[in-house]
């Protein structure tokens, strides 16, 4: 196995990055990512990689540069957060369009204004309906594994298709925690050689992003959809095979002392660590409570989330992010959907916590837990409720 | 394109719905938007270029006796070339409803 450092999850993830080998990085600096392109541009510079750094003037035209990279076949990384985001949504949905496969490290942070340069999850849901495959992580260890992960998904020739790794600003970016770094040889086993099929070249020219017309529209948005769906297969696979390389497994939903469980917290991202916690710490006081963790958001595994949680009686579902005038957080309005029809499917209760890098303790997660028990008494699970509000 | 597109299902598209076909922008007549075509009197014309070079679409070619000419399968009638033309030789005419 390989060695254990103290490091924070930033550097990890450009070491795991220039680990696999990638060809061309594109970024521009923004809080809390700076760190991952800041170290990368230090590795290109030392010699130590042989990739192209572009320091672009913004995050349109990282984008933008990341797209034309992939478009030639050559590994593409690139990383961005909130505002940054939003600059360049225009371009991220065409790499999902023109199946681009480029890989991001998304440091997941709130969107102006006010301005705020804190963690939640209101950047990520900006472009949820993008066609990227889009993953959550918990800790830095999983943040280093997905790097890898993330490129042997997005190249394989069944996917085609930009992956987004969803890492918590600040709660996980700027942590130093232990990571176990696998050796350059097990990651060039596991991540073949990128043969973009589709790239473009001049013995083989063909365009890109084209023009349709109504007539073609529709067919072109239901082949993207299948892409994306089809996706499925390949994503686990690629957790299989880490598992076999690593010993760590992944898995679309992952459940924590959820069998017997009356009320499972859902969370997605660094939370899953803070409600395994609050579960251990509410077992040991008797009380019948479960995590379920959304690791794969897109594609939404419908029938991985079926298996951990029809049957169950109630769904405390925490939420990152606002919907304003909407049915709730993001994440409880899909699982609410995803289950209306569901015979034994548990009632909803949803919470939006911790915007903007507010902390969320165990405490306030036990607080959530007892809120939630008073709510289904009373028979009020509709809507959404927004945690520590003053007023 | 091999097939007309209201007969392409979605499984037939290539990935990102690339074109490999060279050119298949000529199977689009964009000379139907049209509401004035650009007459061209001939023997005013010095056979200069400038309507072939404005014109945003490629649709302007030159004649064998040297002279330009809109092709009106594509030309959709901007006025561009009228408005560049150097001698005024060039008149945009309003087609007739059919």
């Amino acid at each position: 196995m390989g060695v254990r450092k103290g490091i924070e999850v930033s550097l990890a993830i450009s070491e795991a990055v220039a680990q696999c080998n990638v060809d061309l990085i594109a970024a521009y600096p923004i809080t809390p990512q700076t760190h991952i392109v800041e170290h990368l541009s230090e590795i290109v510079a030392n010699g130590e990689l042989d990739a192209e750094f572009v320091p672009v003037e913004s995050e349109h035209s990282a984008m933008s540069v990341c797209c034309g990279s992939a478009a030639v076949g050559a590994r593409t990384f690139t990383s961005t957060s909130s505002q940054g985001l939003a600059l360049m949504s225009e371009i991220f949905i065409i790499a999902s369009a023109m199946r681009l496969p480029v890989v991001m490290a998304l440091a997941n942070r709130s969107l102006s204004s006010p301005l705020s340069i804190w963690n939640d999850h209101t950047d990520t849901m900006l472009v949820r309906d993008a066609g990227w495959i889009q993953v959550f992580i918990e800790n830095g260890q999983e943040a280093y594994d997905h790097m890898p992960w993330a490129f042997r998904v997005a190249e394989d020739p069944d996917v085609l298709l930009p992956v987004a790794v969803n890492i918590d600003g600040f709660i996980l970016t700027h942590m130093i925690e232990p990571v176990e770094y696998i050796e350059d040889s097990v990651i060039k086993k596991y991540l073949p050689e990128f043969k973009y099929p589709i790239a473009l070249h001049p013995d083989n020219p063909l365009s890109m992003g084209c023009f349709a017309m109504p007539e073609l529209y529709t067919e072109a948005q239901k082949a993207r959809d299948n892409a994306v769906v089809n996706s499925y297969s390949t994503i686990v696979k690629a957790w299989k095979e880490w598992e076999q390389l690593t010993g760590r497994s992944y898995h679309p939903i992952e459940t924590y002392r959820a069998d017997d469980a009356d009320y499972c917290i859902v969370t997605m991202g660094s939370y899953g660590e803070t409600a395994m916690e609050v579960v251990d710490m509410l077992r040991e006081e008797g009380e019948k409570v479960g995590a379920v963790k959304i690791r794969l958001w897109r594609p939404f595994p419908f029938d991985d989330f079926y298996k951990a949680v029809l049957g169950k009686n109630h769904l405390v579902v925490i939420d990152r992010a606002i919907s304003f005038g909407g049915p709730g957080g993001p994440v409880a309005s899909e699982l609410r959907s995803a289950l209306y029809s569901k015979q034994g499917a548990p009632k909803v209760i949803n919470y939006v916590a911790g915007l903007a890098g507010r902390d969320v303790s165990r405490h306030d997660f036990k607080n959530i837990l007892l809120d939630a028990k008073e709510k289904v008494q009373r028979g009020e699970m509709e809507g959404y409720t927004l945690y520590g509000l003053r007023g | 394109m091999a097939k007309p597109m209201e007969e392409i299902k979605w499984q037939e598209l290539e990935p990102g719905a690339v074109v490999r076909e060279v050119g298949n922008a000529r199977e689009y007549e964009t000379g139907t938007w049209r509401s004035e075509k650009p007459v061209v009197n001939a023997d005013e014309c010095i056979h200069c270029g400038v309507c072939w070079l404005f014109c945003p679409d490629a649709a302007i070619h030159q004649m064998p006796d040297g002279h330009f000419e809109a092709n009106l399968t594509y030309c959709k009638g901007c006025g561009i070339c009228a408005r560049e033309c150097p001698v005024g030789c060039i008149t945009m005419v309003a087609e007739e409803e059919e």
